[in-house]
């Protein structure tokens, strides 16, 4: 066993930290787990572009940094801009003999506010232009940064401060906005989903989108303790039942085929997820109901999606 | 820095304020932070390693003889790690005053 | 020996990119600076430039990838007007406190509403406080010698900042001028290859754009504001040693019988040309008239600005943008407080005129001069007047 890497089985993970203790994310933050494990997957030879929002704020306060790669933040919705940018320098660089060293890969990270809404436009610019380069969402359903706001990323009937549940609302009225589907509506070579309870899962799939040449969108679902009102301990269960009932499944997207990585042969009922969560707990039998059906009726498709492939080869 | 944050002057930031020592956040511990604390039982420990993996601090270490411990200088005290372990090796205990 | 050449301005200023040999232009497209991007793009396609023309969705993203470029080093150009800088306006702040050199060409029009894509200085007075170093062109071989030094006064150490070129929309951007371009292989003398202190890489990992709390945020600013002031030493010295070379010298004000002269008009960019010919009738006709041209719009330069209308009695400003309830044009009310405290100053009387692309004549700045000297005279209601409007 080498002396760096902690064996899993036949994996090998890194022992080395690119994302160090000392950062300030709440207690049992999921979405600074995941970014840890995309950390160990990448490794050292990348340059990271971060959003604003939580994992920016928690991780880079002056004079400190969590970071021990090279990092650049600069604005919440201009992610893929600037990654873009970076990308574009470091090949012009390289082919005027102006580079030294080897070529990092460039990697974006963003929120699920700053990919599927304010950021949306710049993404999608960079992914149609082809830049090389890694995009992953870390997807916490909400604007945690600034106080739980909503996101066209939030789930139907989740309250959140600008979602809220009253007499006249059951929390967020819209359902999640699929960012992965979009994502792959761009004809990138890969797409994928993954979430820190399936940690291995997430590793492989930020190492092969990273090394896939032209982009790569990642999207994690990161359970926030905070924001979506549940016990901190429970972070990565919550996570694993997201994928477990269906509503987070995870799959890859390549060559515009899916692929799903974790088959269920029977889902658990979308409650054993949503009563873990104070925001999903004024929902009344029927608005789950709802939940419930939408799931079946989403899985389905992602399993024909699936098959189709399956079949065909 | 050899400053503290609070007493640095113009004059000593880098250029565009720049961060240059990576990973210095490990200067701020987030240790007491915590409300309860992991006590880790090696006698029911099967170093499968989840508690590591698991962790979003990035505060447990695998030692020599292949066992874990945790770093409670960072340690928040989630419990994530007593929750995921397979062995129930890792039990939470209140932080005493 | 550099050639003089009839060229468009716009196609001068992308040659003037590629004899700074840029590695990276990101840029979206707008009237009236077009012609620069899509002459940059051909040159690419050509192979004549060997950079990566990135062709964003916006100006936000234009300006967000040139500061991702300039993050590894890459020597980074852009341009845009109006609207466009506008939609960039929160990255610009960006480029300048993470101080991240680039050059923008900024092709100066009018804002909306309502929609009008002519020049005047909006654009610019709007991005005035965003902490880039920003020069005022009056024709077209001022902005070919202007991107060239730009690139080294903002890659040079003692600076790395971005720099703005404003250029007048069309009056100046789509005339055919005769141009001095230089040669190459003085470019390459003048100008080097860039070498970023502390760029993005992976051999020294820095973190840039780190959260700045209220314990640290002050000494960030006062760390900006006083690296944008000491920059005005850098831009002499280069200018300076642009002219020794290249034989055209540029200074922050330039005057135009403006020594001893007691009324003094001020205009910025390619009014200023027009503005000559009126001083020149004036003077012909008797009048004690003379000219001051602002071409260092920031850093601001104080000294130069109280040197050269230290004997006037009456100065007067004509701004090309309004600062609506406020004290009319930008640059008047600088120019103002920059006088407010000296024991002998003129009078200072503001104009706003120009706006939206209308001209100003000969015979409009004779008019404009005339009324000027009538209010130093006599005084005046408004706080400052808007020339040419119809009631
Ligand atoms: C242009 C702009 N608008 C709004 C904000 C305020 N803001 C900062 S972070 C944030 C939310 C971030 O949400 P998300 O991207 O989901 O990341 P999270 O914090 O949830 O990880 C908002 C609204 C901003 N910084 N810039
Ligand atoms: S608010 Fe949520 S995502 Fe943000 S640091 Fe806290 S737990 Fe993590
Ligand atoms: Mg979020």
């Amino acid at each position: 066993m080498m002396a760096d890497k902690i064996a899993f089985g036949k994996r090998l993970v890194t022992k080395e930290e690119y994302f160090s203790s000392g950062h300030r994310a709440c207690v049992g933050c999921a979405e600074a787990l995941a970014v840890r494990l995309a950390c160990k997957a990448l490794g050292p030879n990348v340059i990271i572009v971060n959003a604003t929002g939580c994992m920016e704020v928690v991780s880079s306060q002056f004079p400190y940094t969590a970071w021990s790669v090279p990092w650049i933040h600069t604005l919440f919705e201009n992610t893929a801009a600037v990654a873009s940018g970076v990308e574009a320098g470091l090949k012009t660089m390289k082919r005027k003999g102006r580079w030294p060293g080897q070529e990092p890969q460039v990697v974006a990270m963003a929120g699920d506010g700053g990919t599927s809404d304010i950021g949306l436009q710049a993404l999608s610019g960079a992914l149609e232009r082809g830049h090389d380069f890694l995009y992953i969402c870390f997807d916490n359903e909400a604007y945690m940064n600034t106080g739980v706001q909503r996101s066209s990323a939030t789930p139907f009937g989740a309250a959140t401060t600008t979602s809220p549940a009253g007499k006249e609302s059951i929390g967020q009225v819209t359902w999640k906005k699929n960012m992965p589907a979009i994502a792959a509506a761009h004809d990138i070579p890969y797409v994928a989903t993954a979430c820190p309870s399936y940690p291995f899962d997430l590793m492989d799939k930020v190492a092969k989108g990273v090394a896939t040449p032209g982009p790569a969108y990642v999207h994690i679902l990161s359970v926030c303790p905070t924001g979506w009102r549940c016990a901190p301990e429970l972070a990565v269960e919550i996570g694993r039942l997201a994928v477990q009932t269906g509503i987070f499944p995870l799959y890859e997207i390549e060559g515009g085929q899916y692929k799903l990585n974790v088959k269920l042969s029977k889902l658990k009922p979308v409650t054993e997820y949503l009563k873990l969560q104070g925001r999903f707990g004024h929902l009344s039998e029927a608005t789950i109901k709802e939940i419930q059906d939408r799931v079946d009726r989403e899985y389905a498709k992602l399993m024909e999606k699936a098959t189709a492939v399956a079949g065909s080869s | 820095m050899a400053k503290a944050e609070s007493e640095l002057g113009w004059k000593d930031l880098e250029i565009g304020s720049i961060v240059a020592e990576p990973g210095s956040a490990a200067q701020y511990k987030t240790g007491d932070w915590k409300t309860q604390r992991p006590v880790l039982d090696e006698s029911k420990c099967n170093k499968c390693g989840l508690c590591y993996i698991f962790c979003p601090e990035g505060c447990i270490k695998q030692k020599a003889d292949g066992y874990y411990e945790i770093d409670l200088s960072y340690c928040k005290g989630c419990g994530i790690c007593a929750m995921e372990c397979p062995k129930d090796a890792i039990t939470m205990v209140a932080e005493e005053e | 020996m550099a050639k003089r050449v009839g060229i468009e301005v716009s196609l001068a200023i992308a040659e003037a990119a590629k004899l700074a040999n840029v590695d990276v232009v990101s840029a979206y497209p707008i009237t009236p600076q077009t012609h620069i991007v899509e002459h940059l793009a051909g040159l690419v396609a050509d192979g004549e430039l060997d950079a990566a023309f990135i062709p964003v969705e916006s100006e936000h993203s234009a300006m967000s990838a040139c500061l991702g470029a300039s993050a590894v080093g890459a020597r980074t150009f852009t341009a845009s007007a109006g609207q466009g800088l506008e939609l960039m306006h929160e990255v610009l702040y960006v480029a300048s406190a993470m101080r991240l050199p680039m050059v923008m060409a900024v092709a100066n029009r009018a804002l909306s509403a309502p929609i009008n894509i002519w020049g005047d200085h909006s654009d610019a007075m709007a991005v005035r406080d965003t902490g880039w170093i920003q020069i005022f062109a009056e024709n077209g071989q001022q902005v070919v010698d202007n991107v060239l030094c730009s690139f080294r006064i903002a890659e040079d150490h003692r600076v790395l900042l971005p720099v703005m070129i404003h250029l007048d929309g069309f009056h100046l951007t789509h005339v055919i001028e005769p141009i001095y371009m230089p040669e190459q292989d003085e470019v390459d003398k003048f100008l080097p290859p860039p070498q970023y202190p502390l760029p993005l890489h992976p051999d020294k990992p820095l973190t840039m754009g780190a959260f700045g709390p209220p314990y640290i945020y002050t000494e960030m600013k006062k760390a900006q504001e006083a690296n944008l002031t000491a920059a005005k030493e850098v831009i002499l010295q280069c200018w300076q040693e642009f002219g020794s070379i290249f034989g055209r010298d540029y200074s922050p004000v330039e005057g135009y019988h403006s020594e001893q002269t007691k009324v003094l008009l001020l205009t910025m960019g390619s009014f200023s040309e027009t503005a000559m010919e009126a001083i020149d009738k004036m003077r012909d006709d008797g009048k004690d008239v003379g000219l001051i041209r602002l071409r260092l719009w920031r850093p601001f330069p104080f000294a130069e600005i109280r040197q050269a209308v230290k004997n006037a009695e009456v100065l007067i400003v004509l701004d090309r943008a309004i600062s609506f309830g406020g004290p009319g044009g930008p640059v008047c009310s600088e120019i103002r407080s920059a006088l407010y405290n000296e024991d002998t100053r003129p009078k200072v009387i503001g104009f706003v005129g120009g706006l939206g692309g209308r001209d100003i004549s000969v015979s409009g700045f004779e008019e404009i001069i005339t009324r000027g000297i009538e209010i130093a005279r006599t005084g005046s209601e408004q706080e400052f007047e808007m020339y040419g409007v119809r009631e």
